[in-house]
């Protein structure tokens, strides 16, 4: 690794930190100082593994589907996860659903929905589907039918479970699932693992079929563990936070556009980091110093949003 | 050598090579030349298993195509391909790099790095290496998925169209480094070529194929003639002799003005959907 990539992991670093000690001591004092750290350290982590989580997936996403405007949410891999979750509250009941651990039933959900998104993104994205605009079509389409999949189910469930469904089925970075946090972290920090050590093979892979087969590149194998890991790292954040559509995007093009390096040993860390100093410092500017919980879903939101707008108009979809 | 038994190929229900039966000398300049269609990219690309091999068998020094492990096989022969497009945003440098990835697997050696070096000096890129590939001349690009190819350092180069935008010092400088490769250190090249006289000038051998099939090979004396060049390209093509080897001449025919377009060949002609 050469020493501008070196130096912007470390900015990147420091920027994280920072944020994170605002957020942890901005105006502490006082009596249950203990009880309000535990309670900010938890946010805290669920904001760094989602955020990491999300500028990491996007990055994948993009070399696989070897596309700059694609994002998982976009093909619908989190309207994918909240489908599963539907059907599974509607095929066990709410009371069955609370019934089941925790963490056994996120793993669970975690280990379907990797294979769910290797075999339906695999394939969609396999020979020859490699253009654009159909793909954005067909994972548009796919998104809104897993939408209506889960709006019917929920519709057909009584109150209590349409609730459940409710809760995970939009984005909100103010309410944390804490009881997940510790799967989701250790899913996260797995799934971070692996995509480094694939790093090497992910900068063959972008270099397109062709060369990467010529090169002795295992293609289809890699796309489809990168994309089993992809929908790991989407269920992580959707558990976590709900689905969120554009934040993605803007991490994957800011980390793109600051990364010195096209190799992903440096990608998905700058990524990763990104994401997470975003999410962080986001929040405290709008739940502290603001005083608006609810406020920066909607602004990244946004944010991605134009982002892709410019994308699209800028005619920079490679 | 390269040893090519009963190869056919369909795209849909359209026929594209015709059992296939094929030697490839080792040590050699193969030259493949024919009309645009006749299957020479699919053909190289079966070989090169950049397309699943549908029937037949295509063996390389002895490994069988079909069984080899894809690592191994990258081991033994370096491919470029007619159109290649890289998605992602590289310096020259890293592009030739990449040809040693079969070596490293991504932990490149003082070794790698040499050849790398090579490569960029043999292919005039040094000037060129920090700079991206989407910033440089559609010639200079092809010179720098060249130089890849050569880094591979593989017993066997399988180029398609590799002259194309290069220009005539390039080319003439390419086929000479191709001939070099070969005399010099007993490599074997296959190369698409559609001017049929750089195939004169520097090729052992000479494959023609016409509409999926193999129609002449040989060396350049016997398959650069009048009689096989004009059915091969349905045009009159005339041959003259330059330095006791053949010369094609087929810019000369003025009375040719307002030709019709060659014929379709057998491939043109299947529906393909
Ligand atoms: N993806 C494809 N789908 C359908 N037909 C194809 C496809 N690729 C090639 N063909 C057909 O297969 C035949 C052989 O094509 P190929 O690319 O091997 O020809 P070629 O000899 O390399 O021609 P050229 O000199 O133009 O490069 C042609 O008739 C072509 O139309
Ligand atoms: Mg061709």
């Amino acid at each position: 690794m050469d020493r501008t990539a070196a130096t912007l992991i470390a900015a990147l670093m420091a920027l994280l930190a920072a944020a994170s000690l605002v957020w942890m001591f901005q105006g502490i004092g006082g009596g249950n100082r203990a009880f309000i750290l535990h309670l900010r350290a938890t946010k805290l982590a669920g904001l760094v593994v989602v955020g990491a989580a999300v500028g990491i997936a996007t990055v994948l996403f993009q070399t696989v589907a070897a596309n700059r405007v694609l994002t998982p949410s976009i093909m619908g891999f989190d309207a994918l996860y909240v489908l599963l979750q539907t059907g599974l509250v509607a095929a066990l009941g709410v009371a069955g659903f609370a019934a089941l651990p925790v963490a056994a039933k996120f793993l669970a959900e975690v280990a379907a929905m990797s294979l769910l998104a290797g075999l339906l993104f695999g394939t969609l994205l396999g020979r020859g589907a490699r253009d654009i605009p159909r793909t954005i079509l067909t994972g548009v389409i796919l998104g809104v039918l897993f939408r209506s999949l889960s709006t019917f189910l929920a519709r057909i469930m009584d109150p209590n479970a349409f609730a459940v469904v409710q809760s995970v089925s939009f984005a909100s970075f103010g309410s944390i699932d804490a009881a997940l946090l510790p799967m989701a972290a250790l899913i996260m920090a797995g799934c971070v693992a692996g995509a480094l050590w694939l790093a090497p093979r992910l900068d063959v892979l972008a270099l397109g079929r062709e060369v990467a087969t010529s090169l002795g590149l295992r293609f289809d194998r890699l796309v489809l563990v990168t994309l089993g890991l992809v929908g790991m790292l989407v269920s992580v954040s959707t558990a976590l936070v709900g689905p969120v559509a554009f934040f993605g995007l803007l991490v994957a093009g800011l980390a793109h556009g600051l990364s010195p390096s096209a190799r992903h040993a440096v990608l998905l860390p700058v990524a990763g980091l990104i994401g997470a100093a975003i999410l962080v410092a986001g929040q405290t500017l709008f739940e502290r110093l603001m005083g608006q919980t609810g406020t920066l879903s909607v602004v990244v939101e946004f944010a991605g949003g134009l982002f892709f707008l410019f994308l699209l108009l800028k005619g920079r979809v490679r | 050598m390269i040893r090519i038994n009963g190869l056919s190929h369909h795209i849909g229900p359209a026929p594209i090579l015709h059992d296939i039966n094929l030697t490839l000398p080792r040590g050699k300049l193969v030259a493949l030349i024919g009309p645009n269609g006749a299957g020479k990219s699919t053909l190289l690309r079966l070989i090169a298993r950049l397309e699943p091999l549908q029937r037949g068998r295509v063996e390389i020094d002895g490994l069988d195509l079909a069984s080899t492990p894809t690592e191994r096989l990258a081991l033994a022969m370096a491919v470029m391909g007619q159109q290649t497009q890289i998605a992602s945003r590289l310096r020259v440098a890293e592009l030739v790099g990449f040809g040693r990835w079969p070596h490293h697997q991504g932990r490149p050696r003082p070794a790698d790095r040499e050849a790398v070096e090579n490569a960029l000096e043999a292919f005039g890129l040094g000037p060129l290496r920090h700079r991206f590939l989407d910033e440089i001349s559609g010639g200079q690009a092809q010179r720098a998925h060249l130089a890849m190819t050569f880094a591979q350092g593989t017993d066997w180069l399988l180029l398609d169209e590799p002259l194309n935008n290069l220009d005539m010092a390039h080319s003439r400088a390419l086929m000479a480094r191709l001939a070099e490769l070969v005399r010099g250190s007993g490599r074997s090249v296959v190369t698409v070529v559609h001017e049929v006289n750089y195939a004169a000038a520097w090729a052992d051998h000479i494959v023609a194929m016409k509409g999926g099939r193999i129609v002449a090979e040989g060396p350049a004396d016997t398959v650069l003639t009048e009689q096989v060049l004009s059915d091969l390209y349905d045009t009159p093509i005339e041959v003259s002799r330059h330095d006791s080897r053949p010369l094609v001449l087929h810019h000369h025919w003025h009375d040719q003005l307002g030709a019709p377009y060659p014929k379709a060949s057998d491939a043109d002609r299947f529906p393909l959907h």
